[in-house]
């Protein structure tokens, strides 16, 4: 049995060989890593880590970057763009955190491979914010409002309700409560959260 | 009142950071050179670990070390200790069994550390992880309070009885006992306070730097206080987790992003990190997924009570007895055995007047993730106790449940009031708040609503608590102001912000008694370093504590700038007062502001070289008594008998909070803590198998509450001055959980109650209350 188990380990680094040689045939490894940094200087890639070079739209700026194949757009954007505003807080699509609007539409970073989005519009929060400094309404609504409590949640909050008030310039509150049901918030700032959502509707 | 006084809804000077995306929080933090932890976890909860296997992971490319709990113990990394634990029923001091930082020949619960592994990369540890190969013999687990341990099963501590750690009381038992033997009326209760997942939104991420140098650590987590961390972990009455002397670890904290109490606790892996980091010689990271959140933050409530109050015919409260079963988990956390005993229990007689309580309390050991303070800490599960407990006594005896609390409440000029279980009430104005409470929600026509429903073939339900609780909890507070020379004030805080928007409170305090704008104040928290001492943020404190420590440092501050002011105003200190921001002669009228006496004292030429640059000074806030906030939650609801899904109709809270500082910051921290206390009472519940399996480890199967499933809230309050700080302020960070959990609790049981159907246990799902409804028709 325990043989069994370590010709299968055995296997395992076999694998990784493998995409070592693939590497050196010329695949494109490099990184200006960020939490998956190290690769560069690394002789052991793992599983997955062929980086390729692709280019980025985020946040009107083209951003090349090297991205590996089973990377998420979060992981990216925060780990080798540095957009750390973009959260994560579960990794598996379930609380909202990492929302970035792809062409407009809010969608779970965390939950979509960066090679897939190589064609998009990413907008990220630090996206939000005009060239002169002029905050989105959104934002600027949840200063107003005291939106926030400890914040963490709070850019994902914001790219649902700019994604709602893209396509529902004056929703009601209930659909604002729909629209903000996929982004968790501890702190139960819900309330502060959808007032908000509706000042900003208000005065956009 | 000036612009930034007591009362002003000012906005929160850190939102601007955090809506931008800017907050920083550990895990946005990127060191050079940085190298990430995994920690291999127990598959069991119940196990011997026979032999662990490490040869494959350190084989790996790109892991820079694996390491077992011996190469922790040889460079000094112990254990994590527990901070208080009440003595037994007998006087004698609690054994405490020890807690290891990686299990060592035995795991107790599901998710416990037993391995870590630092490697270059995030997924090469992951996948290093993997390779560790640990022979388990399993054991018997023991994951719920009432399992019974037969002979032949190994007990989870050898030196631990029946898995019972203390079995303690409070109160008079033989005095109760005697008015219940004498009872005309006996009230019986039998309740279940469900086990809660803190979940706070930012998972818990560590990352430690050592320095060769220096020998010296610098530890970065979001935690509720930098201070406290520390002397977990360098050393307390003799208790320590690791062989570092204070003055060699800094602790800085950064943005919190949520912390519920939980973030208070000394854990494994920050310790983890620490060790890794001198081992490794480099930064290294570890940050929780969300599964690790499940199985290793401590956990929160997980209570059995069996409640009886003794009453007079017409319904005026006697006595109190109640018996728990309080769980700790597979091992004591720092205030784990305080939490079900201690930290609650003392509140157990509301905002009532009862001769005489008594309660005992087991705290029992068991194999699941240890648990420790929660938001409210104990006091919810005392309110939740006396709340669905009153409620009961009034159905049976027939009176309205507002007249019932009404007919028990401690007068205003009953205050000070020391309740049968020795907690000093400062003030209150309890009937007044619930007469507002019960008129905003029409209460007394609620039976009209209830036709109204039943017509459309609906249940409903309306609930009320009244709440109390103590906080203010901790000895002491400490603040440090500095003006500098460009004008700059500087407020180094001992209390860390999570979420309440400390920044903005201190510095809004500050702003009004020293007169200077808000945007030239800065306010530092969380960093052992800058900062000289603290105790942190936790049992409501901060603006009791934290804001009275500003306030009194403010005004040793002005103090200071007096001698200052009298050489610039050629005058004597006698005749200046400091009104707005300014020193002036009271005779002349003449001024100087006080940002010039801070600049004032970097001239050398007018003042000795003696004198002190800058403007600073330190104060020590000590809190010589609690405060108690309290109100009224009034919760109504509908059921469809069809689904057992709950819709809120309505939801008052009146809250009396003492005096307020920032009105919209406190509704945050009252909507916010209801929230929770209203998961707690519908939706959430960490679930244990037989096997100590937790069986709802991620969002997708717990349910937390979110903008769909909450009612918004009519919220008001009256502000009743607390006579225990110089702020009158009460604090706000626990009050809205411990009310509003009995309040919606009570709304559902009343409307199953108008069928007759069963009551049922929290949370009171949909499937609970159909079922109820169901057997209720059936019969």
């Amino acid at each position: 049995m325990l043989d069994d188990l370590k010709n299968i380990k055995n296997h395992r680094f076999n694998r990784r060989k493998f995409i070592k040689n693939v590497i050196a045939s010329g695949a494109v490894i490099s990184s200006g890593g960020y939490m998956l940094s190290g690769c560069s200087d690394n002789s052991a890639p793992i599983s997955g880590s062929v980086e390729r070079l692709i280019v980025l739209k985020v946040n009107g700026k083209d951003r090349p970057v090297d991205v590996m194949q089973n990377e998420t757009l979060a992981m990216t954007l925060r780990y080798k763009l540095g957009l750390t505003g973009t959260k994560l807080a579960c990794d598996r699509g379930e609380c909202g955190a990492c929302t970035v609007l792809l062409s407009g539409t809010p969608h779970n970073s965390c939950s979509t491979l960066t090679h897939s989005v190589r064609n998009r519009d990413i907008t990220t929060i630090e996206g939000l914010e005009q060239e002169d400094g002029t905050l989105h309404p959104v934002q600027q609504a949840m200063i107003d409002e005291l939106g926030p409590q400890c914040g963490f949640c709070t850019p994902g909050q914001i790219m649902s309700g700019v994604a709602l008030l893209n396509k529902n310039p004056k929703p009601t509150r209930e659909e604002a409560r729909q629209a903000l049901s996929g982004n968790l918030c501890r702190c139960g700032a819900y309330d502060h959260y959808l007032n908000s959502i509706m000042r900003a509707s208000r005065i956009s | 009142m000036g612009k930034f006084g007591m009362g002003q809804p000012i906005r929160r000077v850190e939102d601007e950071r955090f809506l931008k995306g800017f907050g920083e929080y550990t895990d946005d933090i990127k060191l050079s050179d940085q190298t990430y932890l995994v920690v291999h976890r127990s598959p069991y909860a119940h196990a011997k670990i026979k032999s662990i296997d490490l040869s494959y992971a350190k084989e790996t490319d790109g892991v820079l070390g694996v390491f077992v709990n011996k190469d922790l113990e040889e460079e000094g990394f112990l254990c994590i200790p527990h901070d208080v634990v009440p003595n037994g029923i007998d006087g004698n001091e609690v054994m405490v069994p020890k807690r290891p930082i990686l299990a060592q020949d035995k795991v107790r619960y599901v998710g416990e550390p037993i391995a870590i592994i630092v490697a270059k990369t995030l997924n090469i540890a992951r996948d290093a992880s993997e390779l560790i190969e640990v022979d388990f013999e399993e054991l018997t687990p023991f994951p719920n309070m009432n399992t019974e341990i037969s002979s032949n099963s190994e007990p989870i501590f050898k030196e631990i009885k029946n898995n019972e750690l203390v079995h303690w009381s409070m109160g008079n038992k033989d005095e109760t006992d005697k008015i219940f033997s004498k009872a005309r009326k006996i009230i019986s209760i039998n309740l279940i306070n469900n086990r809660i997942a803190p979940t706070a939104l930012e998972p818990r991420a560590v990352i430690s730097e050592y320095d060769d140098l220096n020998d010296s650590y610098t530890l970065r987590t979001g935690s509720q206080g930098s201070h406290k961390l520390r002397e977990w972990i360098t050393g307390k009455n003799g208790k320590k987790a690791a062989d570092i002397k204070p003055d060699k670890l800094r602790v800085i904290c950064p943005d919190v992003g949520g912390g519920f109490g939980m973030k208070n606790f000394l854990f494994n892996e920050t310790l983890l990190t620490l060790f890794a980091s001198k081992a490794i010689g480099k930064p290294v990271k570890w940050k929780a997924d969300r599964t690790e959140s499940f199985l290793n933050d401590t956990h929160g409530r997980d209570q059995i009570n069996f409640a009886e109050l003794a009453l007079s015919e017409d319904g005026k409260f006697e006595a109190l007895r109640v018996s728990s079963k309080g769980n700790v988990g597979a091992y004591v956390s720092q205030f784990g055995a305080m939490i079900p005993t201690m930290a609650g229990c003392g509140m157990l007689c509301g905002c009532y007047k009862i001769k005489s309580a008594y309660v005992d309390v087991k705290v029992i050991i068991t194999n699941t993730t240890p648990l420790d303070a929660y938001r409210g800490a104990g006091r919810p599960e005392s309110a939740y106790i006396i709340e669905r407990l009153v409620d009961k006594a009034a159905d049976e005896l027939k009176i309205d449940r507002a007249e019932i609390r009404k007919l028990n409440f401690i007068e205003p000029e009953e205050f000070p009031f020391e309740t049968a279980l020795g907690m000093k009430y400062d003030s209150g104005e309890y009937k007044k708040i619930l007469s507002l409470a019960t008129k905003r929600a029409n209460w007394n026509t609620f039976a009209e609503r209830r036709v109204e429903s039943e017509k459309r073939g609906m249940l409903r339900g309306i609930g009320m608590s009244y709440y109390i609780e103590a906080c203010g909890g901790g000895p002491t507070e400490f603040k440090t102001i500095a003006i500098k020379i460009d004008g700059s004030v500087i407020i180094s805080s001992g209390s860390q912000n999570n979420g309440q928007g400390h920044e903005t409170a201190f510095a809004q305090i500050a702003a009004d008694t020293l007169g200077i704008e808000m945007d030239k104040i800065e306010v530092i928290m969380g960093d052992t370093e800058k900062i000289e001492a603290g105790i942190g943020t936790g049992g409501s404190r901060a603006l009791a504590a934290g804001g009275s420590a500003t306030l009194s440092t403010c005004q040793k501050l002005i103090n200071k700038g007096k001698s200052v002011a009298a050489t610039l105003l050629q005058s004597s200190e006698d005749k200046i007062i400091f009104e707005n921001g300014f020193y002036k002669i009271m005779d002349t009228g003449s001024t100087v502001s006080l940002l010039d006496v801070a600049k004032a004292t970097y001239d050398k030429k007018t003042f000795s070289e003696d004198i002190e640059e800058g403007l600073e000074t330190s104060s020590e806030q000590v809190m010589n008594a609690q405060t108690f906030p309290n109100g009224c939650h009034i919760c109504e609801i509908e059921i469809d008998p069809e689904t057992g899904v709950i819709s809120f109709i309505n939801y008052i809270i009146e809250d009396d909070i003492g005096r307020i500082l920032n009105p919209l910051m406190l509704e945050g921290q009252i909507l916010g803590g209801a929230g929770q206390g209203i998961g707690q009472a519908l939706y959430e519940e960490a679930i244990y198998d037989n096997n100590g399996q937790l069986v709802n480890g991620s969002f997708m199967d717990y349910i937390m509450p979110r903008a769909d499933n909450l009612p918004s809230f009519n919220f008001n309050y009256t502000e009743v001055s607390s006579p225990s700080n110089k702020l009158g302020v009460k604090g706000a960070g626990e009050a809205g959980t411990i009310g509003a959990t009995p309040a919606v609790a009570n709304a559902v049981i009343n409307a199953l109650n108008s069928i007759n159907a069963k009551p049922i246990d929290m949370p009171m799902t949909p499937i609970k209350i159909w079922k109820s409804i169901k057997e209720a028709r059936k019969s």
